[in-house]
């Protein structure tokens, strides 16, 4: 079983890519593997509970773990109190335990 | 591989994406908890310790220089650089080739240049490597 760190900036009103994402970590977590997607910078904009796109829901639903980072959520005024069920904020220090966890495969999105 | 070790490879030019910011914040939180990290700065990303950058006043707020306390990217790294000087080292390494292009051969103290083949050992030596792309 490999780890698979996603690390996301970008945001589902800007890009459609964050669509393959979506497709990719539940695929992965669907063969078993665990799977954890970051959001940093813009990415942190689809974590708030009344933006109209709910793929993170979705990406929660399917047992991907979902971190926001509290630096880019601060920086956009949002409160963790506004943010969809199961998407937990993070200091980037969790960011580097992840990268360092042994058999972590980390991509950049 | 006993001791854990970081590489990070970084493409975009200073003051143009908060990928800047998000990298110098990994590699700062990754040296103050003890771990050796790796740079590979490609393309643009060589001008982040380009020493030729000034700090400016703004005229538009019509601030001075010293109210506007820019942050530039060559003060950021000389500081990173500073704490990654022995245990956790930080090697900063600007592609040569892409600093030839760009005339951004005068950086700070610590940068040194190499080649994208320096970027594969440190990527073999390390528990993991992080690719941060422009786009």
């Amino acid at each position: 079983m490999t780890n698979y760190l996603f690390i996301e900036a970008r945001d589902p009103f800007a890009s459609r890519d964050t669509e393959f994402l979506e497709r990719t970590a539940i695929a992965l977590r669907q063969g078993g593997h665990e799977v954890t997607v970051f959001l940093v910078q813009n990415g942190v904009l689809a974590a708030r509970q009344n933006g109209s796109d709910a793929y993170l829901s979705r990406l929660v639903g399917a047992g991907v773990t979902l971190l926001a980072d509290d630096f880019s959520l601060s920086e956009r005024g949002i409160q963790a109190a506004e943010m969809r069920p199961g998407i937990q904020p993070a200091g980037i220090e969790t960011l580097v335990d992840a990268l360092l966890e042994e058999n972590t495969k980390a991509i950049w999105h | 591989m006993t001791e854990k070790k970081l590489t990070l490879a970084l493409m975009d030019p200073p003051y143009e994406s908060a990928n800047s910011t998000t990298a110098l914040r990994i590699i700062s939180a990754a040296l103050k908890k003890g771990i050796h990290v790796n740079v590979f700065a490609y393309e643009g990303a060589v001008c982040l310790p380009l020493k030729d950058q000034t700090p400016h006043a703004n005229p538009v707020k019509g601030t001075t220089v010293e109210e506007e306390d820019h942050p530039t990217t060559k003060a950021l790294i000389s500081s990173l650089l500073e704490i990654g000087k022995e245990n956790p080292l930080l090697t900063w390494v600007n592609c040569g080739l892409c600093v030839d292009e760009r005339g951004a051969g005068n950086v700070v103290e610590g940068v040194r240049r190499g080649s994208p083949a320096d970027f594969l050992k440190m990527a073999q030596e390390s528990t993991n490597t992080l690719v941060i792309p422009t786009k």
